[in-house]
C-alpha cells in the first residue's frame, strides 16, 4: 500500500490466479467463484453458438438453388427451427449477461463475487439441464414450430413441444438468476466512494438488462407452462375450440419476447460503452445520457410488443399505439449511437483488434436500428411482415449487434481473463472478414425481403435465386471469419505473449488487480476512481502496459480508509 | 456461507475475525443481511409477475364470458375455501412470530412457531386434496376433459374418492415414517433428531386433519342439499337416466337448446342457477319456467368451452399456488432443522426472514384467489 503506482500484479505467483489456484475437474464444476462460472458460460454458450452457426450454413446451403437440395420441407422447418430457438434460448440471451457479465461485474465494483455465489453456480446448472433437455427433445423427434411455439400449430405439431417448452421454462428461470444475483450485488456491494454515477456503463446497462431479465423472464415461464398444459390436459385457454385466443398466447409470448431483445442487445451497447472510451483513450461522451438511455430502453421494452402483432388482428387503435411506443424507443438507442461517436471525437483512436469489432458493431446496429423503423411503421409492415426483410434486420441487430460486440468484448477482456495477449494482425483479419462476410449475407435479404421473399420457406421462385447464392456465399465468409477469431483466440492460450494487468489503458477497477486475477480478485482494496479519467494512466511499454499512478497519494481516499477497518495485509 | 474449502490457500485466511455465519465475500453481517433481503424482494417480483400471467388469463375470459364465471363458481365450496383461508392467515401469523423468536433468541419458540406453521400449510393441502378429488369425481376438469353437469347431476359418490385414496398415499409414508424416526430417536436419546423428526410427524398427520375436516365440510354440504331436494327425488332419478342417455349426444352438438332433451335439460339448469350456492348435486332437475330472453342458454355455458375453461383457470391458479405451498413446506423443512441445531440468533436470522416473506407472498395470493375464484355471485 505504500507505492504510489497501483500494480499489484508483479508481486503476485502465477500460482494464485484463478485458473490454476485449485486443480482437478471438481473444482471447476463445484467452483463458487464467479469468475470460473463466467468462463464455463462462455464455453458452454460458444458451444451452442457453434451448432447453431452450423446449422445456419446447413440452411444456407440448402438455399443455393430454388429447389430441393437435401433438405425436405419438413427437415427444413426443423433446422430453422433448431438454429432459431438454440441462438435464442441458449446463446444470445446467456451470452453477455452470463459469461462475461459474471466475470466482470463483481471485479468492476471492487468486490470478491457476486452476492449469491451458489445461487450463480445454480443458475449455471439451470442452463444445463435446460441446453439438455431442450437439445434432445429437439434432436430426438425434431421441433418445426419456429423458436415463437406459435399457437394453435404448436398445440397440435406430433413435435416435442412439451419437452422443449420445459426446457425453455428451466432456461429462463437460469436467466432469472443471473438478473437477480446482478441486481443485488450492484446495489448492495459497490464500494465505498463508488456512487451510482460512478459505475462503469457496463455496469449500468448489465443493471437494466437484470431488470428486464427478472420482470419479463416470469411471464415466458407461465407462458410456456400453460403451452405445456395445453397440450397435456388440453386447457382450452389457448385453443378457439374450447372458447380459448391462439392470439393471446403471442400476446404473452412478446410480452417476455420482445423486453428479450432488450436482454440480448443491452449488454452488448454496455460493452461498446466501454470499448469506445478505453480505446479513444478519452472519457466517454455524455455519461449520464447513456445511463439513463439504458434504463429508460430497459422499461420502453415492456411496451411496445404488439409490433410483432400488427397483421394478427388487433384493433386499429391498438396497433397505432404500439407503433407509436415503438418509435419512441428508437430515442434512447440513437443518443447512445451518438455518444460513442462523440466519445471518439478528438480522442487518440486505435484502430486494434478491439476497436474494429466496436466500430463494426456501431455500423451494423445502426443499419439494423433503422430498418425497424420500417418495420414499425404499420402501412410498410403491412407489406414486410414475415419477408425476409424481418429476417436481414434482427439479424442486423442480433448478429451484427450482440454478437460483434460480444466478440468485441471478448477480445477486450481475454487479456485480463486468460492472461495472454492475442495476435493483433490475425485478429484485425477476422474482423475484416466477418464484417464482410455479415453484410454480404445480410444485406441481399433486405432486397430479397422487400421484394416479397417470405421467411421460412425451403423453395423459392427462380427470380430470388442470385440474391440467395449472395446471401449463401456471405454466410460460409461469416464462417470462416468466425473460425478465425476462435483459432486467434485459442493461438494466444498456448503462444500468446504474458498480459500486462492494464494492456489497453483503461480506468475501470478490472485493470487494477492482475491478468488473471487471484482467487478473490483484488490483494489489497481497489482505488475508487473516475471510471472514464485517462489523466493519471502512463504507458510503461508493452510488457509492463499501463500504470495508475495518483498525482498526490491524499486526493483520492483509499477503500480501506473510508472503511476505517485495518488493512489486509 | 459461500465458503469453498478447496480455496482456503487462496485468499489467505490469515485474519478469522468474522463471525462464522458471515460469508467471506461480504464485508460486514449487515451488507449480508441486506442483500439477502433485496435478493428475496427481487425473487417476490418475479413470483408476482409469474402468477400474473395466470390472473391476465383469469381477467380476460371473465370479462368475455361473466355468465360462465357465476354459473361455474357455484361448484366450489365456499366454506373450505373460507376454512383454507383462515388455515393460511394463521400460518402467517405464526411465521411472523417465528421470525420474532429468532430475533430473540428463543430458539425453542423458533422450533414451535415454525412447526406450526408447517402443520398450517399441511392442513390446508389435505382440504385441498378433498376439494380437488371430490371435483374430479364428478367431471369438474380442466377444458379438454371436463363433463357437462347435467350429466353428472346427482351422481352421487359414496365413501371416499379413489382419488383421494391414491394422493394421500405419500402423506401417508410420510406419517409411518416420520413416526418410526421419532421412536428411533427418542429410544436413542437422540434429543435434536426427536426435535426434527417430531414436527414432521405432526405435519404430516396435519394434512389428515385436513382431509378430515374437508370431508366433514363435504359430508354436511351433501346433507344440506339432501334435505333440500327431498320432495323432488323422483324426479331426479328419471331426468338422471335421461341425461346420461344423451351423453354422447351433448358431445357432438353441443349448443342447441332446442332439442329435445337438451332443451328440457338446460331449463333445469337455468333454475340451478337461481338457486344459487348450489353444489352440482343441488342443480335442481325440475320442470322450471322457460329461459329469460337474450340470456346465455345454460348448454352452452355447462361445457367444455364454458365451465370447462373456468375449471382450466381454476386448477392453474390453484394449482401452481398448491406447488408453491410445497415449496415452501421444504424451505420451512431446511429452516426447522437449522432452528433445532441452533443456527439463528440475534445477529444472525436472515434465512426465518427472507422464508418468512415469501410465505407471506404465498399467503397473499391465496388472499386473492379466495374471493376471485369461490366468491362469485
Ligand atoms: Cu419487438
Amino acid at each position: 500500500m505504500s507505492a504510489v503506482a497501483t500494480s499489484p500484479s508483479y508481486s503476485q505467483p502465477d500460482s494464485d490466479n484463478f485458473l490454476v489456484n485449485s486443480r482437478g475437474f471438481l473444482s471447476w464444476a463445484l467452483t463458487l467463484d464467479h469468475k470460473r462460472i463466467g468462463l464455463m458460460y462462455l464455453v458452454g454458450v460458444m458451444s451452442a453458438f457453434g451448432l447453431a452457426g452450423i446449422l445456419a450454413l446447413v440452411l444456407r446451403a440448402e438455399l443455393m438453388t430454388p429447389t430441393k437440395m437435401f433438405l425436405s420441407n419438413q427437415q427444413y422447418n426443423q433446422v430453422f427451427t433448431l438454429h432459431g430457438a438454440i441462438m435464442v434460448f441458449l446463446f444470445i440471451i446467456p451470452s453477455v449477461p452470463a459469461a462475461l457479465g459474471n466475470f466482470l461485474v463483481p471485479i468492476m465494483l471492487g468486490a470478491k463475487d457476486v452476492a449469491f455465489p451458489r445461487l450463480n453456480l445454480c443458475s449455471f446448472y439451470l442452463w444445463v439441464v435446460g441446453a439438455i433437455f431442450f437439445l434432445t427433445a429437439m434432436l430426438a423427434t425434431g421441433l418445426d414450430t419456429g423458436w415463437t411455439f406459435y399457437t394453435p400449430y404448436s398445440t397440435t405439431t406430433q413435435g416435442p413441444v412439451v419437452a422443449a417448452t420445459l426446457g425453455v421454462f428451466v432456461l429462463g428461470f437460469s436467466s432469472i438468476f443471473t438478473g437477480l444475483n446482478f441486481i443485488v450485488t450492484i446495489n448492495t456491494m459497490r464500494p465505498p466512494g463508488m456512487s451510482w454515477f460512478k459505475m462503469p456503463l457496463f455496469l449500468w446497462a448489465t443493471y437494466a438488462t437484470s431488470i428486464i431479465q427478472v420482470l419479463a423472464t416470469p411471464v415466458l415461464g407461465i407462458t410456456v407452462l400453460l403451452l405445456a398444459a395445453e397440450r397435456v390436459l388440453h386447457i382450452g385457454i389457448f385453443d378457439p375450440a374450447y372458447n380459448g385466443d391462439p392470439v393471446t398466447y403471442q400476446h404473452f409470448f412478446w410480452f417476455y419476447s420482445h423486453p428479450a431483445v432488450y436482454i440480448m442487445i443491452l449488454p452488448g451497447m454496455g460493452i461498446i460503452s466501454e470499448l469506445m472510451s478505453v480505446h479513444s483513450h478519452k472519457s466517454i461522451f455524455g455519461y449520464r445520457f447513456i445511463a439513463y438511455s439504458s434504463i429508460a430502453i430497459a422499461l420502453f421494452g415492456f411496451l411496445v410488443w404488439g409490433h410483432h402483432m400488427f397483421t394478427a388482428g388487433m384493433a386499429n387503435v391498438t396497433t397505432i399505439i404500439f407503433s407509436a411506443l415503438t418509435f419512441s424507443v428508437s430515442i434512447p438507442s440513437a443518443i447512445k449511437v451518438f455518444n460513442w461517436l462523440a466519445t471518439m471525437y478528438q480522442g487518440t483512436v486505435k484502430l486494434n483488434t478491439v476497436m474494429l469489432y466496436a466500430l463494426s458493431f456501431i455500423f451494423l446496429f445502426t443499419i439494423g436500428g433503422l430498418t425497424g423503423l420500417w418495420l414499425g411503421a404499420l402501412s410498410t409492415d403491412r407489406m414486410l411482415h414475415d419477408t425476409y426483410f424481418v429476417v436481414a434486420h434482427f439479424h442486423y441487430v442480433m448478429v451484427g449487434g450482440t454478437l460483434v460486440g460480444f466478440l468485441g468484448g471478448i477480445f477486450h477482456w481475454w487479456p485480463k481473463m486468460t492472461g495472454k495477449m492475442f495476435n493483433e494482425t490475425w485478429g484485425k483479419i477476422s474482423c475484416l472478414i466477418v464484417f464482410v462476410g455479415f453484410n454480404l449475407t445480410f444485406l441481399p435479404q433486405f432486397v430479397m425481403g422487400s421484394r416479397g421473399m417470405p421467411r421460412r420457406y425451403a423453395r423459392y421462385v427462380e427470380d430470388f435465386q442470385e440474391l440467395h447464392q449472395m446471401s449463401s456465399v456471405g454466410a460460409f465468409v461469416l464462417g470462416i471469419g468466425l473460425f478465425i477469431a476462435l483459432g486467434v483466440l485459442l493461438h494466444s492460450l498456448f503462444r500468446g505473449r504474458k498480459a500486462p494487468p492494464n494492456p489497453w489503458g483503461g480506468a475501470t477497477l478490472e485493470w487494477q488487480c492482475a491478468s488473471p486475477p487471484p482467487y478473490y480478485n483484488f490483494k489489497t482494496p481497489p482505488r475508487v476512481n473516475e471510471p472514464y479519467d485517462y489523466t493519471p494512466l502512463h504507458f510503461r511499454g508493452d510488457d509492463k502496459g499501463w500504470e495508475y499512478v495518483h498525482p498526490t497519494e491524499s486526493d483520492a481516499p483509499r477503500v480501506d480508509e473510508v472503511e476505517s477497518k485495518p488493512a489486509t495485509n | 456461507m459461500s465458503h469453498d474449502s478447496a480455496h482456503d490457500d487462496a485468499h489467505g485466511h490469515g485474519e478469522h475475525d468474522h463471525p462464522p455465519f458471515l460469508a467471506h465475500h461480504f464485508d460486514d453481517p449487515e451488507q449480508q443481511y441486506d442483500a439477502g433481503k433485496f435478493g428475496m424482494w427481487m425473487f417476490l417480483v418475479t413470483e408476482v409477475l409469474f402468477f400474473s400471467g395466470m390472473f391476465c388469463a383469469y381477467a380476460l375470459y371473465r370479462s368475455l364470458h361473466p355468465e360462465v364465471w357465476t354459473f361455474a363458481s357455484q361448484f366450489l365450496n365456499e366454506n373450505l375455501g373460507a376454512f383454507n383461508t383462515v388455515v393460511l392467515l394463521f400460518s402467517s401469523l405464526t411465521m411472523a412470530w417465528g421470525v420474532r423468536c429468532a430475533q430473540l433468541n428463543q430458539r425453542n419458540g423458533l422450533v414451535l412457531c415454525l412447526t406450526l406453521t408447517l402443520a398450517c400449510a399441511s392442513i390446508f393441502l389435505g382440504v385441498k386434496a378433498v376439494e380437488y378429488t371430490h371435483k374430479w369425481d364428478i367431471g369438474l376438469l380442466p377444458a379438454g376433459s371436463y363433463v357437462p353437469q347435467f350429466i353428472m347431476a346427482n351422481q352421487h359418490h359414496e365413501g371416499i374418492s379413489p382419488w383421494l385414496i391414491k394422493l394421500s398415499i405419500v402423506p401417508a409414508l410420510c406419517v409411518v415414517g416420520f413416526a418410526g424416526w421419532y421412536g428411533w430417536a427418542v429410544a436413542q436419546k437422540r434429543k435434536q433428531a426427536a426435535e426434527i423428526a417430531g414436527p414432521l410427524l405432526i405435519t404430516a398427520l396435519a394434512y389428515f386433519l385436513g382431509v378430515g375436516v374437508g370431508i366433514l365440510f363435504q359430508n354436511a354440504e351433501q346433507a344440506a342439499h339432501a334435505k333440500e331436494k327431498h320432495g323432488t327425488e323422483h324426479v331426479s332419478h328419471e331426468a338422471t337416466e335421461e341425461g346420461s342417455e344423451h351423453a354422447e349426444h351433448a358431445e357432438q352438438d353441443s349448443g342447441s337448446p332446442g332439442e329435445t332433451g337438451h332443451g328440457e335439460t338446460s331449463g333445469e339448469l337455468a333454475e340451478g342457477e337461481t338457486v344459487g350456492h348450489g353444489e352440482v348435486e343441488t342443480v335442481q332437475l325440475v320442470s322450471s319456467p322457460p329461459l329469460k330472453p337474450g340470456a346465455t342458454p345454460l348448454t352452452k355455458i355447462d361445457q367444455p368451452g364454458g365451465a370447462g375453461l373456468f375449471f382450466s383457470i381454476y386448477y392453474c391458479m390453484t394449482g401452481v399456488h398448491a406447488l408453491h405451498i410445497l415449496g415452501g413446506m421444504v424451505v420451512l423443512t431446511w429452516l426447522l432443522v437449522r432452528a433445532v441445531k441452533g443456527h439463528f440468533n440475534e445477529q444472525y436470522f436472515g434465512p426465518v426472514d427472507y422464508v418468512g416473506l415469501y410465505w407471506h407472498l404465498v399467503d397473499l395470493i391465496w388472499i386473492y384467489l379466495f374471493p376471485l375464484l369461490y366468491l362469485i355471485t
